[in-house]
């Protein structure tokens, strides 16, 4: 498979989203942000770092860059599509991902390993009337069980998750959580602990914590790497693990 | 050209945690009795055609989800 991996000026996350596409399977090209044409890819990841100088808004300028126009496109089509971190809040921005991400309540910038809990049918373990427990639909939660506990570093100002409440029972309702920050580990005031969220078809997937950097066992975990993985297996590239 | 001033702000009910950090180093300042500080954006602009401008905030200035705007003539 061919993967994309989108460049913007001030991006900074790219090369590390190469790195982890390429071990997941397949091979991984960059893609200039004033590119209209994809070239073929089947998936693309939309990467962090400070698009456009965050000007504005963090991801409001990034928006209408033209490789944008081609992301939406194949997002419709029904490819994979991964925005992390700064590529999150781009993909809310341009509406193919519900919410919004707001300054963090504290203010600080926080950059550390966090325990994130992927949703789903199951994970009966996580109860309670706020959290009903349905299933995530994301192709990049193939091969991940429901409650499962991945552990993925996160590094952000402006990661405060927020959508309306009636859009967040909504997003419940659908299956559109696809992960939630343990216990302890919303240190950014993210409303229902939401750390990433699909949209309705869910094959597009935002998550602020980065899976790209927990693809090595050098660095402490390699749980980001089974996202990776997910979308490959759902473009029949291999099998999840 | 019509000049314009564009105030944008966080919508009622966000939390506003650049308004939470101003509001409470004010009374270290001896600036008592202040409260409900809010932080917003504020864009001025000169357009040939004003009839647009809501349309520009609600696709870039503004996010319609998390903020309020309001256009004002100049």
């Amino acid at each position: 498979m061919i993967w994309g991996v989108l460049q913007f000026p001030g991006s900074c996350d790219e090369r590390d989203a190469l790195h982890a596409c390429e071990l997941a399977a397949g091979e991984a090209r960059l893609i200039w942000h004033e590119s209209r044409d994809l070239d073929g890819v089947d998936a693309v990841v939309v990467p962090g770092g400070f698009s456009y100088g965050d000007y504005l808004r963090a991801g409001a300028v990034a928006r209408f860059a033209p490789a944008m126009e081609a992301v939406a496109e194949m997002a419709a089509g029904g490819a994979p599509v991964l925005g992390i971190c700064n590529g999150f809040q781009v993909l809310c921005e341009a509406g193919l991902l519900p919410g919004a991400l707001l300054r963090n309540a504290e203010l600080r910038f926080r950059c550390h390993q966090v325990e994130l809990i992927a949703e789903g049918a199951s994970s009966a373990e996580l109860g309670g009337p706020e959290h009903p427990q349905l299933s995530s639909r994301s192709a990049f939660l193939a091969g991940i069980k429901p409650g499962e506990r991945l552990s993925i570093p996160a590094k952000h100002g402006e990661g405060r998750y927020y959508a309306p409440d009636e859009m967040l029972d909504q997003l419940e309702a659908n299956g559109q959580i696809a992960f939630r920050y343990a216990d302890g580990h919303n240190s950014n005031g993210s409303q229902r602990d939401i750390a990433g969220v699909t949209n309705d078809a869910g094959n597009v997937l935002g998550l602020m914590p980065h899976p790209e950097h927990a693809v090595d066992p050098l660095t402490g975990s390699t749980d980001g790497l089974r996202l990776f993985r997910g979308a490959a297996a759902a473009v029949g590239e291999a099998a999840p693990a | 050209m019509a000049k314009a001033r564009v105030l944008i702000r966080p919508k009622e009910g966000i939390l506003d945690p650049q308004g939470k950090a101003v509001e409470r180093a004010l009374p270290a300042l001896g600036f008592e009795g202040i409260e409900h500080v809010r932080v917003g954006r504020m864009v001025e602009l000169e357009a040939e055609d004003t009839e647009r401008l809501g349309e520009l905030c609600e696709k870039l200035l503004a996010n319609p989800l998390i903020e309020d705007y309001e256009i004002q003539p100049l």
